[in-house]
């Protein structure tokens, strides 16, 4: 009834004001829409990223274990500081930095290398970009097995090879180095193809007229590479040591699958930091230590990323001084 | 199916009023609940009961078709089994699963040297099968294993399927190669003690075919060396008394002894390599408890019958392993895997079970059914007589909450010693240290 009330109080419905009345709403919707769209990521986040991260810093104060999830012991930071006396965390702090500097070195030296070439006018261009980012591509799981296979001690191809040119053979999971620099070549063969195609997209930016100077000058490609291609790729090459650096802190599926070894290898040889925290939460059942090491990794990641910052704010603040 | 149809309208309604986000959280949420729910209706459709059968290792129940016969007995139930080779991935993901509660199948398998933690800190996530009567078959089971299934308040957590007799696998071809004796009373006679094993070995490598060495790994001697006390990690209060147990310190010496004179083709048990070697024959000796003989027929595959033979285990009786099958709290089909697993672990089958696998019963009918079974595979070894004498004197033995933890790191340092050639001395201390970080 006041419904009627009010359309009969109101002026004659004409188009103007109700396109005016929607015209409001529309503009609420304009303004919040873009919120709305977003939202979904938001929300997966909060659900599936910020609640585990302060769960797992809940969880990493508390003795739990995982047969017996409902018994929490109170630790406060005992958790964190077994880690400054455990040696196997130790083991996997150098294991992780070790196979880091293995990995993320010729990774990107070589992807600097391939990008370089592939720069160049070549036939088949487009197949041989597609082609490099197909180990990329590949499950970790895959190439991993594949790669504990050629990497073999008593049917492997690797030793079949060294064997013909007389080097005895080498016992690629259990050694230190030898099977540190394995597992590394597995990271280095997936991630290679992916960062030189970065490195690509960052030369093709370089402006063309800089390499035709260059070349008026009478430089040499070399030159070119180190005296214009170089500084021209310093953000590439900052993103992608990043990139790189984050990921070899948090290596985990390759030497987890490469002997299928949780441990890392019979004395803890390869076993990273990601590694060992599955193995505490996953192999002993020690949840509260298990986040307590995610929470350390958390913490290392961040630390590195802000010293790789720093350095790069540094030399530029030099370079522009100069 | 009708679930997933209510709430899709009830997205396209809330969207009409203009809640977008909600009805996209929404309808996110939907997919994958919808996901997950309708891959398991289409097996029901059908009318048929799907049992899901989750076990580690070499159960054999497919390939000696006990499955199959199953089936067969009850058309309304099919069964579908998966399969982890190493029993430690299989027994972490369980975990998982247990502690979140899905994914679990309806009837897993329990290895004897878990079966500890099950009944003294996971009682409640396994079913009593006493709800379905399993009390009555009570005295089917050897006694032992009976009991340790069994909780301290009498619940029973699993039936026993089959146990872990010991005795000795080895190749007759390459002890041939070597100028050794193959027939088994003689080598029984002459590897009586572990002395004799390790002398006979080093026979075997002065004259051994090339990449072939006299056991698989100093590990697998271990183990089967345990396998003979009565008392290892644990004494019966449920102390840890691993160190100082002399039982434990005398196997750890043998099998440094064997690793050091070379004796070892120093290979990593469930590895890939280690598989390929069983056809390969890198190693003339394996260690052999009965449900040994159907991973190496799976492994060395129909190029080994007839190369292998079995002979008594050196230094006595043992037992290595052995399992359990229980029903887990959140399966679906609860009283259906009862049913099975009854069926599974009934006399009859069990006996079929060793003529066709080799794996050894635990149920005292069918031990008495399979006295005089052969097996043609292992040069037709009278296994029923070997195994049988072994179960009958392998102690009873004291199982602790940790056992397999700490059998882990006690055979990943040997492997240490064996492989890197690291001390002795160290490699225990590195042990300890696995197991105080494994423990603590």
């Amino acid at each position: 009834m006041t419904l009627t009330a009010t359309a009969k109080a109101a002026p004659p419905p004409v188009p103007g004001p109700v396109t005016d009345g929607s015209s409001a709403v529309r503009r609420t919707w304009r303004r919040l829409s873009p919120y709305a769209y977003i939202a979904p990521f938001f929300t997966l986040f909060a659900a599936f990223g910020l609640f585990p991260l302060i769960y797992t810093a809940f969880v990493s104060l508390y003795r739990v274990e995982l047969q017996t999830p409902g018994d929490m012991e109170w630790r406060g930071l005992g958790n964190y500081t077994a880690l400054f006396t455990d040696e196997f965390f130790w083991t996997s702090l150098r294991n992780t930095f070790t196979i880091g500097v293995l990995s993320t070195v010729p990774q990107l030296a070589m992807a600097l290398g391939l990008a370089h070439l592939l720069n160049y006018k070549l036939r088949g261009r487009t197949f041989i970009r597609t082609a490099i980012l197909l180990p990329y591509a590949t499950s970790v799981a895959a190439a991993t097995l594949v790669f504990a296979q050629l990497f073999g001690r008593d049917f492997g191809l690797i030793n079949y090879v060294l064997g013909l040119v007389g080097v005895s053979p080498v016992d690629w999971q259990t050694g230190t180095v030898a099977s540190q620099i394995a597992v590394s070549s597995i990271v280095v063969w997936r991630w290679t193809g992916y960062n030189a195609l970065i490195y690509l997209a960052g030369m093709q930016s370089i402006p063309g007229e800089l390499y035709e100077a260059a070349e008026m000058d009478g430089a040499s490609r070399w030159r070119q590479f180190v005296h214009v291609t170089l500084p021209g790729l310093r953000p590439t090459i900052v993103f992608t040591t990043i990139v790189s650096t984050i990921g070899a802190t948090q290596l985990f599926g390759e030497p987890l699958l490469f002997e299928g070894s949780i441990s890392g290898g019979i004395s803890h040889q390869y076993q990273t930091l990601g590694l060992y925290m599955y193995e505490q939460g996953w192999g002993f059942f020690h949840l509260g230590r298990a986040a307590a090491i995610a929470w350390v990794m958390f913490v290392l990641i961040v630390l590195l990323v802000g010293v790789n910052a720093l350095i790069v704010r540094r030399r530029s603040r030099k370079e522009a001084g100069r | 199916m009708p679930i997933c149809r209510t709430v899709r309208t009830s997205a396209a309604r809330a969207r009409s009023t203009g809640r977008t986000l909600g009805a996209v959280v929404l309808a996110g949420a939907l997919l994958a609940a919808c996901g997950s729910g309708s891959s398991d209706s289409s097996d029901e459709a059908g009318g048929k009961v799907t049992l899901t059968v989750d076990l580690f290792g070499a159960f054999g129940y497919k390939e000696a078709g006990l499955y199959a016969e199953y089936e067969k007995l009850n058309p309304g139930v099919k069964i579908k089994q998966s399969d982890t080779e190493d029993e430690a991935d299989y027994w972490k993901s369980l975990q998982t699963r247990l502690a979140g509660g899905g994914g679990l199948a309806d009837v897993q398998g329990v290895e004897v040297g878990r079966i500890a933690s099950v009944t003294q800190q996971q009682s409640d996530k396994f079913e009593d099968l006493k709800r379905y009567g399993a009390d009555k078959l009570e005295k089917e089971f050897a006694e032992a294993k009976w009991s340790a299934a069994t909780t301290e308040d009498g619940k029973i957590l699993g039936l026993g399927t089959d146990v872990g007799p010991e005795a000795m696998c080895y190749r007759t071809d390459l002890f041939k190669k070597a100028g050794l004796p193959t027939d088994r009373a003689e080598l029984a006679q002459k590897w009586a003690t572990w002395d004799g094993y390790l002398d006979l070995g080093e026979q075997y490598m002065e004259k051994a075919p090339a990449k072939s060495a006299w056991i698989d790994s100093v590990g697998s001697l271990y183990s089967i060396m345990i396998g003979q006390e009565k008392e290892r990690y644990y004494d019966a209060s449920g102390e840890l008394i691993y160190e100082n147990n002399p039982a434990v310190k005398s196997a750890w010496d043998t099998s440094v002894e064997a690793a050091e004179s070379g004796l070892s083709a120093k290979l990593d048990q469930w590895s890939p390599q280690w598989n390929q070697a069983f056809a390969a024959g890198s190693f003339a000796t394996i260690p052999c408890p009965a449900w040994m003989l159907g991973y190496v027929k799976g492994q060395a595959g129909d190029a080994g019958q007839g190369k292998w033979d079995i002979a008594k285990l050196p230094g006595g009786a043992g037992n290595w392993g052995g399992s359990y099958l229980s029903v887990p709290r959140a399966a679906e089909h609860k009283g259906e895997a009862y049913e099975l697993i009854k069926w599974l672990t009934a006399p009859e089958q069990q006996a079929k079970l060793f003529e066709k696998q080799g794996n050894f019963p635990s149920s005292t009918g069918a031990i008495e059914q399979v006295a005089d079974a052969k097996d043609p595979y292992f040069s037709g070894a009278p296994i029923g007589q070997i195994f049988g004498e072994a179960a009958k004197a392998a102690p009873v033995q004291v199982l602790g909450v940790h056992d397999a933890n700490v059998a882990q790191q006690i055979t990943n340092a040997l492997s240490e010693v064996e492989r890197k050639g690291t001390a002795p001395g160290k490699a225990w201390s590195n042990a300890k240290k696995g197991v105080e970080n494994t423990i603590g």
